[in-house]
């Protein structure tokens, strides 16, 4: 096939190497160095994709990220395509083809050429702005079985992917002096001066080549050469710093506070076979001193009726394509201009043997020397002229033509061409400023905002801020490469001096509809190309009393489509403004929200994916409990060993079984995950004074005590045991989850309130693995192990802790306490050599006819004796008393936090849910935790439940099924009988104390 | 004012749509009001709407610093559903549910209320605990709320990834199918046209700036950007602003304000049936009638007026979303923002008086208010009518927290919206 609508010569694409690729089944060829919009261009194809809304037919309208009409899913090859692995609505114009490369035209059924959704394009008429507002309400149910699902039908453009994403994506962090956006003259200008002077410069661009417009403005001359010759010397200086960083497919998308920069890379799409070690895409967050923001400016479309066909393109896209991609957009190409820089597309495209079979201005004062340009190159100029409409559906075949005078347009008959570039001047791209919280000031005689002050550390250089002309955009580059480089290193810059002549300074702007000479009711000029939105649309909106910029854009859903209003929201807020017989500043634009163009979320993601989602936090017995079969419970970032199941057993056996043998005999359990803290400093106790609601001044070196922490307003915030281990020490564990939250809570106290108290706070959770040995032959297990502790009761009785060492020297701290209600010990060691001590305390539990277990025994056994876990009986509305806890209060501690909230009306008042136990009264059942706890059997629907079931076993030692339940008035109600319902019937229950084993607490103390 | 219906837009139609008129009007302040309401968002319009058409009172103005809705009624995600935890939240929030089923009727505005079902995803047993208490109190209170396997979470969202291979592997979920999404816009529009229609004066680009009071400390009006008003009894719901406006009359709450993110997704054809939210992984996310994956997460950390949240609040609900659905993954943002939410200790809403006699406020909703303001407004406009509030916001009062009878709901819950 031949690429009939390539030119002869000129581009940058590589004529010698052709590209194969695929788009809606057929196989086209293109250039290397193409995109896939030039690639289709140079086929003779325009029509891309359907609209949103009317599904019109829709081409390829312009030659960057801006595009809002030829939107196409994309598959990096049959394959994947085949697996459901392609991406939408990816910008043609951005898209660099590769071999193998598979598209599809969206939004359109059954096919691009004939889409029965383009119904919707004749009910127009009635699918105005805002229409979904005021039907689809009668009659009332077929809002959800009819209404909605045609609407939701009908929604969305592109087809989300199905199949998991195989690709990797990366994440960096980086600082620099400088970050410049954008490589076209002034970013370049901009980076050179910045990294001349010593500074460390990130330059980011969105192409896969830097040079920006340079790379189109053939006849430029930089410096005495062409200026793709000066980008490369300038490129090639920059590549050789090592304080460079070159970010080529890079696309500033976020500007956060204090100049934090969301930066996305596109690493790989652009590859057919890319290095397998790659990641597809990679995320910069860049923290930089000061930023250069050199992002150009963007053509901005005239609305006239039926702008929006096939063919009609932006003047300088047609020049990008012709230039720079050896492409010709049309075999008869008319310009509709209001603007000199339109001018420049006609010339070049003429030049490289191009038909321009007319330039149509708006304007009847346009520059002679252009006029006299346009003579030599023979191409018919009319002036005062319009298009007020094209002829052509899927391609244009000719625009209607205008004659402007006054107010008023009078037709002045037809011309024929099946491309027409058009151009209503240029609006600066000001959204990075916008961004990064600076204002927009209004400038009439350009008719466009630009930067005002910054509000962060950035500058923006070039046409962003509304400079024409290649000789000052490059002087303007220059400095403020250079102001940014002073400021951020304190260096004095060399600004240099470039000489350039090509892209002359261009006059002329047209903002909003252009007038025509058509019946107004019928014809339709869009603003918003994506989202189908016509100025009628923008004007019905006003006249419906939506007369904030932000209701307009709501209610007819201007600048919402994916280019966020870059060609649409200048022309709507013209429109919007005469509408409202209001000038445009005080009609004011919307909000520019990041990101910049749509970023991956892949990218945003990263490498949080699996077991990097979270950091996985494992004990030092992690690979053991492994190794033996355990199944894990995610508890916080922590793998928690749930049960030991032996073969064949499940769950319910093993918990059983583990149950019964640390009551029998002995059992060992891994406690590592509980959270640990050493407290150290003269104030130490009177720290933990105010923390806990416990008193601790008294406690002696050697003990231990259970400490009960209260949030300031009163409610159980955390427990855990607390250890004298000196005068001024203390070792104190908190829960599993809680450790960073109590830490925290501690640090915050200190730091703001308690900065006179000389205490200091350090995390040791991973300085200690802990095994707990628990049963009543707990001390037989570890006492062969021990050296140097007295372990009889008389010399280290329940509750209390020593120092010293086991298995001859590794060194621990040894805790006698229990969370079962046996006797117990807590061996603390270090985690590289708790393995060892573990499977020599695990050898002497075997022989004595102990085991492992796991959370879930140690919940039942704990719940046997009564004891909370935070987070279960409790939750965060609970008080010590609610759980029969008063004896952990000091009472004649003068403060500690929560104390004072204790004594507010509705924690001392009676009636409040209590800590109590339940027994089934079937001694069966085993009751749902979460389960509601009623008076009645059978209640009456909205009456108000007791309480709830807290924690629900099966109990070996009972021999039945237990409970905790939190009950209103629980403590007055032992022995009474109430309700659990359920969906399927009552459970009858009877109130008992919680404490199910030993209730003279005499195992503890053996 | 023209009723609106599919035979009107027709009619329309055929005029090229020039007879329509405002759905609103633009007044001009009148010198006093009997209700000033300051905060044209949802809550604060339906308030005006439930005051004129439920209570008679018609010299209302609502005051608009900016555009009305275009506080968090119009930067929210909408997720509509009521199973929450206590007796009091149950109440106040399936109000609200019960007013949903209608709203597009009574407003005769279509708000798009989508029921299609909100799954909350457990992914530890201590959630399992959590939502099963949930399911339980919900059917004792007669609120929808059922308990589903994964497997069964999966066969009502066919995307969801319940395969074990994930950090946090999905457990179960509680699901309400009558829970689900509808047009923010629509709703601050319809009650906006509602109370318009029925006399109040909504005044935009109009900020209070004070609160003036008698000698006696009643109210006595509102300074504004646009003068002094009169009022005879003024309602605070200025959602995130609310600390700043209630300090003006010396009242300090117990509010603290963050920046809460969403973002949405490239427009794509219907992928996505429900609302799914996990507080674990922290990240909820629906596709909009518009074919957006609309996505949110929980607060920034810090306290801010500023509406720019950190970019690492976006990576993490977007690395979350992408490991629930792995196919997400090629997706794109499209456009991300932030709401100032109004945040209490127990992160349940104050509807009530003040100290100040004839001042009320509407606050606290911080981020889950959205599913209530048809509720919120109902009730509202009981109290300031009445000066005594509804029984279903009695329990809310600005007093519960020196008192200490909270409805914690984050503790119960820890789920956000
Ligand atoms: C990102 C995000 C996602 C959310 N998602 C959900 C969700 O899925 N489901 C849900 O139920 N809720 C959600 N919420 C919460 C929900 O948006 C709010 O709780 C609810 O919209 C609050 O409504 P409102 O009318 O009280 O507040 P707003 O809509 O914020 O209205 C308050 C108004 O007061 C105005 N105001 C403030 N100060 C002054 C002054 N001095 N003078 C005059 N006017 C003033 C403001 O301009 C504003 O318009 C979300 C919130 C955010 C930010």
């Amino acid at each position: 096939m031949t690429l009939s609508f390539r030119t002869s010569k000129g581009g940058r694409i590589d004529r010698a190497k052709s590209v194969k690729f695929i788009f809606d089944g057929k196989t086209l060829v293109g250039q290397a160095g193409d995109t896939l919009a030039s690639a289709l261009l140079a086929n003779g194809i325009h029509l891309v994709g359907r609209s949103f809304k009317y599904h019109r037919p829709r081409g390829i309208l312009t030659a960057g990220s801006e595009e809002p009409n030829a939107l196409v899913g994309v598959a990096k090859s049959a394959a994947a395509a085949a697996a459901g692995q392609s991406v939408p609505n990816l910008r043609a114009t951005q898209v660099e083809i590769h071999e193998g490369m598979v598209i599809v035209s969206q939004n359109r059924w059954p096919s691009l050429g004939f889409d029965i959704g383009a119904v919707n394009d004749r009910l127009s008429p009635l699918f105005v702005a805002g229409f979904y507002y005021k039907t689809f309400m009668w009659p009332k149910s077929f809002w959800n079985r009819v209404y909605e699902p045609f609407i939701r039908a009908a929604a969305g453009l592109g087809k989300a992917p199905t199949a998991p994403d195989p690709d990797r994506y990366a994440n960096r962090y980086a600082h620099c002096d400088v970050l410049v956006a954008g490589s076209g003259p002034a970013g370049l200008a901009a980076a050179l001066t910045a990294t001349r002077s010593g500074a460390r410069v990130i330059l980011a661009y969105e192409q896969g080549e830097p040079g920006g417009s340079l790379l189109h403005d053939v006849g430029a001359q930089i410096d005495g050469r062409p200026a793709a010759e000066w980008v490369s010397a300038v490129i090639a200086e920059l590549a050789g710093n090592d304080r460079v960083t070159l970010l080529p497919r890079t696309t500033v998308f976020g500007y956060f506070n204090q100049n934090f920069i969301g930066l996305a890379e596109r690493v790989t799409d652009h590859l057919a076979d890319p290095d397998p070690s790659l990641p597809r895409e990679r995320l910069w967050q860049v923290r930089a001193r000061q930023v250069v923001l050199a992002t150009g400016a963007i053509e901005r479309p005239l609305v006239f009726p039926e702008n929006d066909r096939p063919g009609v393109m932006m003047a300088e896209a047609g020049r990008i394509y012709a230039n720079r991609f050896g492409v010709l957009p049309g075999r008869a190409i008319a310009v509709a201009t209001s603007c000199d820089s339109a001018w420049r597309a006609a010339f070049d495209i003429k030049a490289l043997g191009g038909n321009v079979v007319a330039i149509l201005d708006m304007r009847t004062d346009v520059d002679p020397a252009l006029k006299e340009k346009a003579r030599a190159h023979s191409i018919r100029v009319e002036t005062g002229c319009t298009v007020t409409g094209v002829k052509g559906t899927k391609r244009i075949e000719g625009v209607r033509l205008g004659r402007i005078s006054g107010d008023t347009v009078s037709s002045a008959g037809s011309l024929a061409c099946d491309c027409l570039l058009m151009s209503g001047g240029w609006t600066p791209n000001v959204s990075l400023h916008s961004q990064a919280r600076g204002k927009l000031d209004w400038h009439a005689d350009k008719g466009a905002f630009l930067p005002g002050d910054p509000v962060q550390a950035q500058r923006s250089a070039g046409s962003c801020r509304g400079i024409d002309g290649l000789a000052q955009v490059l002087a303007d580059g220059a400095r403020a490469g250079a102001e940014a480089a002073q400021a951020a290193t304190g260096n004095a810059v060399d600004v240099p001096a470039f000489s350039a002549s090509g892209s002359e300074v261009s006059s002329g702007w047209w903002l909003g509809a252009v007038p025509h000479d058509r019946d107004a009711s019928r014809v339709r000029a869009f603003v918003d190309f994506q989202n189908d939105v016509t100025a009628k649309d923008v004007k019905l909106a006003v006249r419906e009393g939506m007369h904030s910029i932000e209701h307009i854009k709501r209610y007819t859903t201007t600048g919402m489509a994916t280019d966020q209003g870059r060609l649409s929201n200048m022309n709507a807020l013209s429109i919007a403004s005469t509408a409202l017989a209001n000038e445009i500043p005080q009609v004011g634009l919307t909000t520019f929200r990041q990101p910049y163009t749509p970023v991956t979320f892949g990218t945003l993601a990263t490498t949080s994916r699996g077991d990097l989602f979270d950091p996985v936090r494992r004990t030092a017995i992690h690979d053991w409990a492994a190794a033996q079969g355990a199944a894990f419970e995610d508890v916080s970032l922590w793998k928690r060993a749930w049960y030991f199941p032996k073969s064949g057993e499940d769950m319910h056996a093993a918990v059983l079984r583990e149950c019964r043998t640390v009551r029998e005999s002995v059992g060992i359990f891994d406690a590592s995950t509980l959270g640990k803290i050493e407290v150290v400093g003269p104030d130490a106790a009177e720290f933990l004074e105010r923390i806990y609601t416990n008193p601790w001044k008294k406690l002696g070196i050697g003990r231990l005590r259970y400490g009960l922490m209260l949030n300031e307003a009163g409610f159980i915030m955390d427990d855990g045991v607390v250890g004298r281990i000196a005068e001024d020490r203390f070792h104190v564990t908190t829960t599993t989850g809680g450790a960073p939250r109590v830490l925290a809570h501690m640090e915050d106290y200190l730091q703001t309130e308690w900065a006179d108290l000389k205490v200091w706070l350090t995390s040791t959770t991973e300085q200690w693995a802990v095994i707990a040995v628990q049963g009543p032959k707990a001390r037989e297990a570890i006492a062969p192990l021990v050296d140097d502790i007295d372990l009889s009761t008389e010399a280290m009785p329940h509750m209390s802790v020593r120092q010293g060492h086991v298995m001859g020297g590794i060194p621990c701290r040894l805790f006698r306490m229990s969370f079962t209600g046996e006797a117990g010990y807590e061996i603390n060691v270090p985690p590289s050599r708790a393995r060892q001590v573990w499977d020599a305390v695990f050898a002497n539990v075997e022989r004595l006819g102990g085991c492992a277990y796991g959370t879930e025994t140690m919940h039942v056994l704990r719940a046997e004796k009564g004891y909370i876990i935070v987070g279960q009986e409790t939750d965060g509305t609970v008080t010590p008393d609610d759980v029969g806890m008063s004896w952990a209060i000091g009472k004649n501690k003068p403060d500690f936090v929560g104390k004072r909230s204790l004594a507010r009306p509705d924690l001392m008042a009676t009636g409040r849910k209590q800590l109590v136990g339940l027994l089934t009264k079937d001694g069966k059942a085993l009751l749902e935790e979460g389960a509601q706890v009623t008076a009645e059997a059978d209640p009456a629907p909205r009456t108000p439940a007791l309480g709830h079931v807290t924690s629900s076993y099966m109990s070996a030692a009972a021999g039945r099924p237990i409970a905790l339940a939190m009950i209103a008035n629980g403590r007055a109600r032992h022995g009474e009988t109430l309700h659990v319902p359920m969906p399927n019937g009552a459970i009858a229950v009877e109130v008992v104390p919680p404490l199910f084993v030993d209730p003279e607490g005499s195992r503890l103390n053996a | 004012m023209t009723r609106f219906s599919f035979w009107d837009l027709a009619l329309k139609a055929l005029n090229a749509h020039q007879d329509w008129g405002h759905q609103w009007r633009k007044p001009d302040p009148k010198p006093e009001y009997d209700v000033i309401i300051i905060g044209a968002g949802g809550h604060g319009l339906a308030t005006a709407y439930y005051l004129a058409c439920e209570h008679g009172i018609t010299n209302v103005a609502v005051l608009e610093k900016g555009w009305l809705g275009g506080g968090n009624t119009g930067r929210n995600t909408t997720i509509v559903r009521s199973n929450y935890l206590w007796e009091e939240s149950e109440a106040l929030y399936d109000h609200a549910m019960d007013l949903w089923q209608d709203l597009s009727q009574e407003l005769n505005y279509n708000v798009m209320y989508s029921a299609r079902g909100v799954m909350m995803l457990a992914h530890t047993v201590h959630d399992i605990q959590v939502f099963k208490r949930h399911v339980h109190a919900n059917r004792l209170a007669g609120v929808q709320n059922e308990w589903l396997s994964a497997e069964e979470a999966k066969e009502f969202c066919p995307p969801l990834n319940i395969g074990r291979n994930i950090r946090y592997p999905v457990l179960g979920a509680a699901l309400q199918r009558k829970g689900g999404v509808a047009r923010h816009d629509a709703v601050a529009w319809g009650y906006a046209r509602g109370a318009d229609r029925r006399g109040v004066d909504i005044i935009q680009n109009c900020a209070v700036t004070g609160i003036r009071r008698h000698a006696d400390g009643s109210i006595a009006g509102v300074e504004t950007s646009r003068g002094f008003i009169g009022a005879k009894k003024v309602g605070v719901v200025a959602a995130g602003h609310t600390s700043v406006v209630m300090d003006m009359a010396g009242v300090r709450m117990p509010l603290e304000s963050n920046p809460l993110q969403a973002l949405v997704s490239e427009p794509v054809k219907p992928c996505f049936p429900c609302v799914v939210m996990s507080n674990t992984v922290h990240a909820y996310i629906s596709q909009s009638d518009k074919g957006e994956l609309v996505i949110g997460a929980g607060t920034d950390q810090y306290v801010s007026y500023s509406q720019t949240g950190g970019l690492q609040i976006t990576t993490h609900t977007v690395d979350a979303i992408c490991e629930l659905f792995p196919m997400f993954r090629r997706m794109r943002m499209l456009r991300n923002w932030g709401g100032i939410v109004d945040v209490t200790p127990d992160r349940s809403p104050i509807i009530g008086k003040t100290p100040v006699p004839g001042l009320y406020v509407n606050c606290g909703w911080g981020t889950g208010g959205f599913k209530a303001t048809p509720g919120s407004g109902h009730v509202f406009a009981h109290t300031i009518a009445r000066d005594e509030p509804h029984p279903v916001n009695a329990p809310f009062t600005l007093d519960r927290f020196r008192t200490g009878r909270l409805i914690d709901e984050a503790a119960a819950a820890a789920v956000a919206h």
